[in-house]
């Protein structure tokens, strides 16, 4: 029987922990994931896990311990976030492109400077590129479940990839919830037993893991890398539909939220995806036809699915809890804009930079982009393709 | 004592047909201590000459399971190795009567330097681990940079003599000491000229149970710019200057292990390299002085620990 608990997001986090007993877990504090790592070393004092606990002298040497253990064969996780996350920087690359299905949790935090502990996407959108699959939680009970699926996403034969599952840095992290919490043998089940591919511990077999390759060997191998995250996408299906049959609760690529008849639509991920959907039924008791598409898989990013959603919208607003000096938009948007580009028929598309260093986003806020949306559909103008909610000008 | 004629019957776990210089101190030094344990064994090597001379895809001259991640962290990679074998073993994955052992591997850049820190981690962690520095003064894979094992008044690319300097101004960093600090089970310091202690000394590390750590010099005949016959007599002139003493450190206990019969001047050591040939223009001179009053000082200070 499954139990309701009031958890915060970083017990979330730290219950599925315990529920998977990770064979390996390496992870140095930060806020806002520090409980995660207390929570654990506490488990394990309490020998409520079996996995070795290692406490790293940095986040650098934390990614590095999960990358030594998990090339010896074994299920690993950390958990991390914002200049943690920036000082792994070097060994996502190197995670990725030794196929290593790490699993991290990432609370997702600003990045200095200037310092600030709360809660934006700028961490985990600098490591788009970094060749580990993200997947994104609205609230606590998403955490959980995502965090779950993770290890059967990443740890897939066919996919071998390391895995982000993001949660907003205090907004979800230090928020409690009630959540469903489902049976120790049914995660542990549902989970499955580690597959170890190649693993360093198997001695009858001499290995040369990581050699240097030249010009005529490094672009093959890059291609070969990218296949376990483009494979990623029915495994991600898969996973979610099962998880669905066994808990009830049912997980895609994202959610669309009245959608059905809407000519105008919002995309934003994450935390902010709950008060847009406050706003969204407001401002459809108003007679507004307009809807939320709340991406929940970053990368791989589903852009036939998410193109086909849209093309049919008037205008759609794409919201960034991160933003991309220089370039044109941030980064969710240009996804989107770019997923919509083959496509004759295709909305008006705005983006929206928000909630950087924590700040709100209210009902309000939402009301004011479908006011903004609504001009749009109507005048057929496009003012400002850029802009920002919620900052002093 | 190990027979020369037995440990050449071994074998090789460091083969030949790699791309290291002539006359490299490296796989001289790799191919003793491979040989100082017969038990499996996992090593994690520092982004490095060993690493990349070794391992150019699609050939390896390694005949033991071996892993390469970065520049930095050689140390804290063979721990996460080493923390998956105790959780395997635990769960029952890895029979209980299964000995892998564990070596981290890097040069004075990834040691000294870049990877200090993660060193520092995994041994005061206490992992079952040993690591072992070979210093050749210099990031000699990205061609002869200096280090902070880089010595006093030696030319390096980043620290070169000219007209207003007469080459590193610093004192080296004294690693061997650092990790002494640690309060770790084993450390030394050996040379390969020494092949009998760098052996005894390799197998002590690979015994005792917790970390170890094991700092050897390594000539390097295309920085130091010297005849590449002729390392191994370079070598022996540095334990013989007491530039670079042999030494051990077992539960906190030091023990000199050569004390020469009559301690050379620094000169000796200095003469045959072209990375202090500037010194023996005359307004170098005192940078002389200073090195042979450095040498003399850590060596009064090594014979005191000793006498403890």
């Amino acid at each position: 029987m499954s139990t309701l608990k009031t958890l915060n997001g970083n017990q979330t986090i730290a219950e599925a922990v315990r529920q998977i007993d990770p064979d390996v877990l390496a992870a140095y504090p930060i806020t806002p994931s520090t409980a995660i790592v207390e929570t654990i070393a506490k488990f394990k004092a309490d020998g409520l896990i079996t996995g070795e606990f290692v406490c790293p002298e940095s986040e650098h040497s934390a990614m590095s311990v999960c990358i030594g253990a998990s090339s010896a064969g074994g299920r690993v996780m950390t958990a991390t976030a914002s200049q943690g996350l920036a000082l792994m920087w070097e060994m996502l690359y190197i995670a990725a492109g030794l196929r290593l299905p790490i699993v991290a949790a990432i609370v997702n935090r600003s990045l200095s400077a200037p310092i600030n502990i709360h809660g934006d996407h700028s961490d985990t959108m600098g490591a788009r590129d970094s060749g580990w699959i993200q997947i994104y939680s609205e609230n606590c009970q998403e955490a959980y479940d995502n965090f779950i699926q993770a290890f059967r996403i990443g740890e897939d034969l066919k996919v071998r990839t390391p895995v982000f599952v993001g949660l907003d840095g205090f907004i979800i992290s230090h928020s409690l919830e009630v959540i469903q919490v489902e049976d120790d043998d049914k995660i542990k089940k549902f989970v499955g037993e580690y597959k170890p591919v190649y693993p360093l511990l198997d001695i009858s077999r001499k290995m040369t893991v990581g050699p240097i390759d030249f010009t005529d060997y490094y672009f093959e191998h890059k291609r070969n890398q990218m296949e376990g995250i483009e494979n990623a996408p029915s495994v991600i299906e898969a996973v979610g539909k099962e998880f669905g049959q066994k808990f009830g609760r049912e997980y895609g690529f994202f959610e669309e939220y009245r959608m059905d008849d809407a000519e105008l639509c919002i995309v934003v991920m994450s935390s902010a995806a709950g008060t847009c959907k406050d706003a969204v039924d407001e401002l459809r008791s108003d007679g507004k036809r307009i809807g939320l598409l709340k991406p929940r898989i970053f990368r791989p990013f589903p852009y036939e699915k998410i193109a086909e959603t849209l093309k049919k919208m008037k205008a759609v607003a794409v919201l960034d809890r991160s933003s991309s000096p220089g370039a044109f938009g941030a980064p969710l948007f240009t996804e989107v804009r770019s997923a919509l580009y083959d496509y004759a028929e295709r909305p008006y598309i705005v983006n929206y930079v928000y909630g950087l260093g924590g700040r709100d986003i209210k009902v309000e806020h939402f009301k004011e982009v479908a006011l903004k949306l609504e001009k749009i559909a109507e005048t057929g103008k496009v003012e400002e393709t850029y802009g920002y909610i919620n900052l002093r000008e | 004592m190990a027979k020369l004629k037995d440990l050449a019957a071994m074998e090789d776990r460091l083969v030949a047909g790699h791309g290291m210089c002539l006359g490299c101190g490296i796989p001289l030094i790799f191919k003793i201590i491979l040989r100082a344990t017969e038990d499996p064994l996992i090593i994690a090597n520092a982004t490095g000459c060993l690493e990349v001379c070794t391992t150019i895809f699609p050939r390896t001259s390694w005949n033991v399971t071996w892993i390469h991640s970065a520049f930095e962290n050689a140390a804290s990679t063979i721990a996460g190795v080493e923390s998956m074998y105790k959780a395997l073993k635990k769960k029952g994955r890895i029979p209980e009567d299964k000995k892998i052992k564990f070596l981290g591997v890097g040069g004075d850049g990834g040691t000294y330097d870049i990877g200090l820190q993660a060193l520092s981690g995994a041994v005061e962690r206490g992992h079952d681990i040993v690591y072992v520095c070979y210093d050749n003064n210099a990031y000699a894979n990205t061609g002869g940079q200096r280090s902070s094992a880089t010595p006093f008044g030696a030319s390096a690319t980043t620290s070169p003599e000219g007209a207003e300097s007469p080459g590193k101004l610093q004192r080296r960093k004294d690693l061997t000491k650092i990790l002494v600090a640690h309060n770790i089970p084993y450390v030394a310091q050996a040379s390969p000229n020494r092949w009998q202690d760098l052996y005894k000394k390799a197998q002590k590390a690979f015994e005792i149970e917790g970390p170890a750590f094991l700092n050897v010099l390594c000539f390097c005949p295309t920085e130091w710019k010297y005849d590449e016959s002729q390392g191994i007599r370079l070598a022996q002139t540095a334990i013989d200057t007491c530039v670079w003493p042999l030494y051990e450190v077992e539960n906190g206990k030091y023990k000199i292990n050569y004390i020469p019969k009559e301690k050379k001047p620094v000169l000796e050591w200095i003469k045959p390299q072209g990375r202090f040939r500037h010194l023996f223009k005359e307004e170098n001179a005192w940078v002389l002085e200073e090195y042979q009053k450095q040498v003399d000082e850590d060596w009064e200070e090594l014979n005191k620990l000793a006498k403890l």
